[in-house]
């Protein structure tokens, strides 16, 4: 099988040659258990000029496979099969210095994170400056030269922007110095590992469009790794699918979205975010089927149309600490207000600064509004004393983003998951365990998880526990800060479709605070767009998906990745 | 910046006045009257007792007595030791004794801690790696007096490569010992801290795009792992001189050392109330200094810490 790949690639061969090219590259990661295999089989052209797309989720072996070509693959790992051919000339049996020379010059990188990618303690020209020097390209006038890597980056006032620390910079404006050093020696392959996952949508899509207009004038092959279907359609010519090491799709990346042939890519593409917001509310849909029963109560219920929650005219005002000594004002919220229905979810969309996660945490009454009110049931939560507080925290139960940082890592699940229920008193010891147990049933998690720590699960299982400790109270409102974020896209779409299970099911009134308009699409029913600290558009999901009356939120729409593909309607 | 170190400058005083306060207090309150232990237990005249009540404000109210003694300090006016001769003039002599050992001890723990410990973290696991950290091992797991001792000894009297003991001149060379052994502990300390800090920084991202960009693994190692490795290093160095400072007690009183630790000791048997205070004040304020030194430059070397 493997050998009639090959032969198949030197038939290829046959025309223009590859810039690079994969043959059933393994790679082999040593650890204390063993030789524990990360990739295998792997297959990859890449012509120049070309842009490839790697599609996975994380552990399928994408990131590594890509760092194999630079070989910068983690001290404990190595190639333990096949070929890495760069334009013809073997790397796996390249030696260090002929790496160092490829490295920068004749292969770049963007790595993912832009937050710990840049040195802290040097400054972004300093970090531009020892590249160009490093491959032999720096000019006299070094640092002029610095100003226009980074302003053809897309930095503005760049010869000023140089001379800052990256702390200074933010998230968008770091990624734009990485991709200004990655492309600084005009590469003829650029490695782009997930260069913009870690940002806003729409400082995303500018980013993506200023790298793909450079390193086409460039004429720079990419290789992109992404776990974002939609996105690797829209930016890639070819897409290769990996899963658990394998490859186990490539192809034209249109073929693959409409006509994906594995079945791990028929369900990438099935519940792929970006997609979804092309398609009815699936989610929902399957968690009412399944309970249509209770379905009809909680249309009642909702044909009370009562409002859970309302907020007033919310501000918060934050004092910063000036540069003369004084402190100026900072709006963080300026005059929100919205009302959720009993039994339905609102979103609460924005970028990051746009203020939705300090409205969430007002909600949560774990900060104190400047101004404004908000009304829980019918009572002022800005007027309750300590007591009424006590009781309202039982009703009221946060899901925060990252499952990693949000469950004491001491705590085992059934301490996690009881911990809410003793602090609130409830139920003797035995009845706390069945209650446990019920909730370990709900999130479908296996009872015999209540005697393992965190570490020893998986980020959607972990997410899953967050849910139970969540509902372990019984709440009425659960607000969902970033709920979904961090997690790979099929896990993304479990925890989403046990979102809406619940709902139905509880009667939950869920407040969904994202980034992300596909998985609002997915789950809202009322959408409230901010930003900047106000709300600049409300309405019900399908109006504003449909119909954006604002600019802001057309843009946000626009730049979902994926959002601009025409699909054929039964992908669709 | 400026605001930075200006802020800095400005917390140095209340720690200083706090800490003074501490340790006058705490003499003050030693049990027994100086005069007592001036005297050695003897009877002496009413008329003694007066001139020196009244010389050394033992009459005062405490915190009267605080003030003198303040406004004494920072005019150099210590006054005189029970032997007759003035304390600032003993301090004088000790202290630079004491400075030139420290600095000594401190530059061999730094350069060579820091230097066995980048070379121990690049090579974990190999033979250099597991040789040093047992032999640090070996190093903190024994008391300085053995330690002091047995180089005493071995470097001093057997093979006679140095001085055993130090006489009163105590210039570089006589000192070179002494700073071993004092440094000798911290050493291994910063060897461990350096090697834990390089292997962390090793595998941080950053690192890997430098290396990316095709930056020579030398240039990596010198300019981006070592400059964030050394943060929490420097942090231990500034907190130590201090204590190298105040702690050479032990090495001191080992190789006759005529510095502050030695003449430390001796006032504290003797119960010299003026003399202990005025010594642990001027150390108080050496390592109030250390310390500042330490946060410009880790300010230095941490851009973000200068706009917090």
């Amino acid at each position: 099988m493997s050998k009639d790949r090959v032969q198949i690639t030197e038939q290829d061969g046959s025309g223009p040659r590859p810039l690079l090219e994969l043959r059933d590259l393994a790679i082999t990661f040593t650890t204390a258990s063993g030789d524990v295999p990360a990739v295998r089989n792997a297959n990859l052209t890449i012509m120049p000029g070309e842009t490839v797309a790697i599609v996975g989720e994380s552990g399928s072996g994408k990131s590594t496979t890509a760092l194999a070509a630079i070989g910068l693959l983690p001290e404990n790992g190595y190639v333990s099969g096949g070929r890495i051919l760069f334009d013809g000339e073997d790397l796996t049996q390249a030696d260090s210095r002929r790496i160092l020379e490829l490295r920068g010059r004749s292969i770049g990188m963007v790595p993912q994170d832009p937050m710990s990618n840049l040195n802290p303690v040097w400054k972004i020209g300093f970090q531009v400056k020892e590249t160009l020097k490093a491959n032999n390209l720096a000019r006299k006038d070094i640092h002029v030269q610095v100003a226009e890597v980074l302003a053809d980056a897309g930095l503005p006032d760049a010869a000023r922007r140089a001379k800052q620390y990256p702390h200074e910079f933010s998230g968008g404006m770091r990624q734009r110095a990485l991709i200004a050093i990655g492309l600084s020696c005009s590469p003829r392959l650029l490695i782009a590992d997930e260069p913009t996952s870690a940002l806003d949508v729409t400082v995303q899509r500018q980013i993506l469009d200023h790298l793909a207009t450079m390193t086409s004038e460039l004429g720079t092959a990419v290789l992109l790794i992404t776990h974002d279907l939609g996105l690797a359609a829209e930016r890639a010519e070819k897409v290769v699918v990996m899963y658990k090491g394998r490859v186990v799709e490539s192809g034209p990346a249109l073929e693959i979205l409409r006509n994906p042939r594995h079945p791990y890519t028929q369900r990438l593409v099935a519940s792929a975010p970006s997609l979804a917001s092309q398609r009815i509310k699936s989610a929902k849909a399957a968690g009412i089927e399944s309970s249509d029963v209770l379905t009809l109560e909680t249309d009642a219920s909702l044909a009370k149309t009562d409002d859970v929650i309302e907020v007033k005219n919310l501000t918060k005002v934050y004092k910063l600490r000036g540069g003369g000594g004084g402190s100026s004002e900072f709006k963080a919220v300026d005059d929100v207000s919205f009302n959720i229905k009993r039994g339905t979810t609102l979103a609460v969309v924005g970028e990051s600064g746009s203020g939705k996660s300090t409205v969430a945490k007002m909600v949560l009454n774990l900060e104190k509004p400047t101004a404004g009110n908000i009304i829980f049931d019918g009572v002022d939560l800005t007027a309750l004393d300590k007591k009424s507080l006590f009781n309202f925290r039982r009703r009221v139960q946060p899901i925060f983003q990252d499952p990693y940082g949000s469950l004491d890592p001491m705590y085992n699940i059934y301490r996690t998951i009881e911990e809410p229920l003793r602090v609130h008193g409830i139920g003797d010891k035995k009845s706390r365990e069945a209650k446990v147990r019920e909730l370990l049933d709900q999130v479908a998690l296996p009872a015999s998880s209540m005697q393992r720590f965190p570490n020893e699960l998986s980020g959607g299982q972990r997410q899953r526990v967050a849910v139970a400790r969540a509902l372990a109270l019984d709440p009425e409102i659960v607000i969902c800060d970033e709920a979904v974020s961090a997690l790979d896209v099929l896990v993304q779409a479990q925890i989403l479709n046990l979102l809406a299970d619940l709902q139905t099911e509880l009667g939950l009134t869920y407040l969904f605070i994202t980034h992300d308009l596909a998985v609002v699409r997915q789950i809202a029913d009322h959408v409230c767009v901010m930003e900047k600290g106000r709300v600049v558009e409300t309405g019900t999901t399908d109006e504003v998906f449909n119909s954006p009356t604002q600019g802001y939120t057309r843009a946000l729409l626009d730049a979902i990745p994926g959002s601009r593909l025409e699909l054929p309607p039964e992908v669709a | 910046m400026l605001r930075f170190i200006f802020r800095r400058v400005l917390q140095v005083i209340p720690v200083f006045f706090g800490s003074t306060l501490i340790v006058y207090y705490l003499v003050f309150s030693m049990s027994g009257s100086p005069i007592d232990a001036l005297s050695g237990g003897k009877p002496i005249s009413p008329a003694v007792v007066a001139q020196l009540t009244a010389q050394y404000h033992l009459d005062q109210p405490f915190f009267i007595q605080y003030g003198i003694f303040i406004k004494n300090l920072f005019t150099f006016n210590l006054g005189t030791s029970f032997s007759g001769r003035p304390i600032a003039a003993i301090i004088g002599q000790a202290f630079p004794v004491t400075a030139r050992l420290a600095i000594m001890a401190l530059a061999i723990e730094a350069i060579f801690g820091v230097t066995a410990g980048v070379f121990a973290g690049l090579r974990k696991g190999k033979l250099f790696d597991g040789t040093v950290l047992i032999a640090s091992l070996v190093v903190i797991a024994i008391p300085t007096f053995v330690l002091g001792f047995v180089l005493q000894f071995v470097v001093g009297v057997k093979l006679g490569w140095a001085k055993p003991t130090v006489g009163s001149a105590a210039d570089w060379a006589d000192l070179t010992l002494p700073a071993v052994v004092l440094g000798l502990v911290s050493f291994a300390y910063v060897l461990r801290l350096t090697r834990t800090s390089i292997l962390e920084n090793m595998n941080a991202d950053y690192v890997r795009t430098a290396t990316a960009k095709g930056l020579s693994r030398r240039r990596v190692v010198m300019v981006h792992i070592l400059r964030n490795s050394l943060i929490p290093v420097v942090t231990f160095l500034g907190a130590d001189l201090g204590g190298l400072m105040g702690g050479a007690i032990v090495t001191e009183g080992i190789f006759n050392v005529p510095g502050v630790g030695n003449t430390l000791y001796r006032a504290v048997l003797a119960g010299e109330g003026p003399m202990v205070v005025s010594i642990v004040s001027i150390l108080v304020l050496v390592f109030v200094l250390a310390n500042l030194l330490v946060d410009l430059l880790y300010a230095w070397l941490d851009p973000r810490i200068r706009y917090a």
